[in-house]
């Protein structure tokens, strides 16, 4: 089997749900400069609210894509919701405030998401129930599956999505309007809190999206899956530049493969001595080595010292 | 009254209250005691987040740059205590020495976490120092192999605890018809190195580096104009914080005797930061109540929540640890609405954070 090709088309499937996740960060950084640090979270109550109508499901017999499907619809609502409120509740009165407290009011919304969520979820991991037949396909040496291949395909669908939104309809030029200034934004009659919130609310949508997918990839959802989640597809964001959209998603897309190359070859390159236990680690590294040598990311239009 | 004697009496009741709050501190353990040795217990953990706590205040609340990965630093210092004090690799040194030399290996953990973020600022180095520590966490889980250092997600048990010669701290004495449990002497210890670290701080927080480091938070660019060299005043506070962290962990290490991985997650950084949010981001007296109420209500909470839960439902619904939790993001996000400048505030810290742009 080829290693490397393998590799690669695994990269690509975590890759896109990076992107995806990472397009959340982008966005809310790229209108308000707020590292939305409980975005993660929302990735999290995506996959939970799904996992539970999937489960409650499973038993029917309706065809399994439906399920997944009525699944993700039931979670979007939900995290648009809770990203609604976030906004509301902790982010909107801080406004004007210094950065630092934003930041710690996220921190705080972060902690609160994952008990209220281990609360009405338990500790135990949701399984995800096997109503999908596990199909592959072989290419070039290497397998890919039936989820992995609709994990990339509705990544790219909504990446296209977003893409048109942003740039061929009129709440996306409000949208860029008021990420170049705010002030003159609103003196053109657009109303900025409804944009912002905007803004969060389609970020959750794609978190639940992302949420199911890589649930579905694993099989499980389980309350603290966020947070590393949210971290590395933040890494994303930098390193493709963060407020750039085509950044986030070329950035989620490079770190993937990224990562599983990592892991799929540093045993081999330190003959042993290191394993795949440290596939968390090529994140962070590569966050701190794009922070250091090229703040202002791949494709960057901010530099990472404005923040 | 002339002025001298106004001066005096005043001098004197302050005097008197310093008094009356160290004669309460000397006498609480024992109060605690008569209410359970879990309580001495809780009280020293306490302390030792106090400890945290201040050394994170250096670098959060001094030089205004968050850390979301100061718990690294603990564990660092918790780990040299532990290697270099328990059956692992059959090293038992004494704690004097051993305490410095944490520092120092936290020291230059801070310095290399510094050095590359230096140029980062607000939420950015947030988000590194956040990686950071889960980097650092990574490796303890598994530095086991190639060659046994940290003994992986297992941990290193039978730590030495704190000894002078034949006096061992965590063995129980009868001192002159005072009962002293091994908490209680560990409580003492605590409390003196808390004292130290207090006035260490204070001392900082005037001197010149303090102001340097107070400068560098306001307007980094203008204190670069004045002449502040922002470079090496930044890595001092991370450098100096780390030492405090690298410190509080062998403290743990010798009293829980036991360490692993897992006592140094992103949820511990978060609880420390907490602490110095909740008491007043660069106000030292406030940091201190921050962790000490952190530390006691959520305890006081376990001891009635459970049994509330019990007679009411019959079953407890909400674990403890659970509450905890949702009380620290609470205390997070409430004091940042509502009161952002913590409990008790520092005057410019104030200043800072209720003005509008």
């Amino acid at each position: 089997m080829d290693i490397f090709l393998q590799q690669i088309i695994n990269g690509l499937t975590l890759g896109s749900v990076y992107a995806i996740v990472a397009l959340g960060y982008t966005m809310v950084y790229g209108i308000i400069q707020l590292i939305n640090f409980a975005h993660g979270e929302l990735v999290m109550i995506g996959a939970m609210v799904a996992f539970s109508v999937i489960n409650a499901l499973a038993g029917t017999h309706l065809p399994p894509v439906l399920i997944v499907f009525i699944g993700i619809l039931a979670a979007i609502p939900v995290c648009m919701l809770v990203g609604y409120a976030m906004e509301r509740i902790a982010y909107r009165p801080l406004r004007s405030a210094p950065r630092l407290a934003p930041l710690i009011t996220a921190i705080g919304i972060s902690i609160i998401l994952q008990h209220l969520a281990l609360l009405v979820w338990s500790r135990n991991p949701l399984a995800f129930p096997q109503i999908i037949p596990f199909v592959t396909f072989p290419i070039g040496g290497a397998i890919i599956s039936g989820v992995q291949i609709a994990i990339i395909l509705t990544s790219v669908l909504m990446m296209g999505a977003l893409t048109f939104m942003v740039y061929r309809t009129k709440l996306g030029i409000a949208m860029r309007a008021t990420s170049q200034n705010p002030l003159v934004a609103g003196l053109m009659g657009i109303d900025i809190d409804r944009i912002i919130s905007f803004t969060f609310i389609v970020g959750a949508a794609l978190a639940a999206v992302a949420g199911v997918m890589v649930g579905t990839y694993y099989g499980i959802a389980h309350y603290g899956m966020g947070s590393l989640l949210g971290m590395k597809a933040f890494s994303a964001a930098v390193l493709g530049g963060i407020g750039n959209l085509a950044g986030a998603m070329l950035g989620g897309i490079l770190l993937g493969i990224v990562e599983a190359l990592g892991a799929g070859y540093i045993g081999d390159l330190t003959n042993n001595v290191f394993g795949s236990n440290y596939q968390d680690v090529f994140a962070f590294m590569v966050l701190i080595g794009v922070l250091v040598f090229r703040p202002s990311g791949l494709l960057g239009e901010r530099v990472g010292d404005r923040a | 009254m002339n002025i001298f004697a106004k001066i005096l009496t005043k001098a004197r009741s302050k005097w008197v209250g310093v008094a009356l709050i160290a004669l309460a501190l000397i006498a609480l353990p024992f109060a605690l005691a008569a209410a359970g040795t879990a309580w001495v217990r809780i009280a020293n953990l306490a302390i030792l987040f106090a400890f945290l706590a201040l050394g994170l205040n250096i670098v959060v609340g001094f030089a205004g740059l968050l850390d979301l990965g100061y718990i690294a630093f603990y564990g660092v210092g918790a780990y040299v205590y532990a290697l270099l004090a328990s059956p692992h690799f059959n090293l038992h040194l004494p704690f004097w020495v051993i305490l410095p030399i944490g520092a120092l290996v936290a020291c230059v953990f801070g310095v290399l976490l510094g050095a590359p973020t230096l140029k980062l600022r607000g939420d950015y180095l947030a988000i590194v120092t956040l990686g950071f520590g889960e980097i650092v966490r990574i490796f303890l889980n598994n530095l086991s192999r190639p060659f046994n250092l940290t003994n992986g997600p297992q941990g290193i048990s039978r730590i030495d605890p704190f000894s002078f010669g034949a006096f061992d701290f965590s063995r129980n004495e009868t001192i002159a018809g005072l009962a002293f449990s091994g908490p209680i002497k560990y409580y003492y210890l605590l409390l003196a190195l808390l004292l130290l670290a207090i006035v260490v701080n204070l001392r900082l927080q005037h001197s010149r580096i303090g102001r340097a480091w107070e400068a560098i938070r306001e307007d980094e660019i203008a204190a670069r104009a004045m002449g502040i060299n922002t470079t090496r005043i930044k890595l001092l506070a991370f450098a100096m914080g780390a030492s405090f962290g690298g410190v509080a962990g062998g403290m743990f290490a010798a009293i829980q005797g036991f360490i692993s991985p897992e006592s140094f997650v992103l949820v511990e950084s978060v609880m420390v930061l907490s602490m110095v949010v909740l008491g007043g981001m660069g106000n030292v007296w406030g940091v201190v109540l921050g962790a000490v109420l952190l530390t006691f209500v959520p305890e006081l909470l376990r001891d009635w929540v459970q049994p509330v839960q019990q007679s009411l439902f019959g079953k407890t619904i909400i674990e403890p640890e659970v509450i905890r939790m949702l009380l620290f993001g609470l205390a997070l996000v409430l004091m940042m609405l509502f009161r952002p400048a913590g409990l008790l505030p520092s005057a410019i810290r104030k200043r800072e954070l209720t003005k509008q742009k």
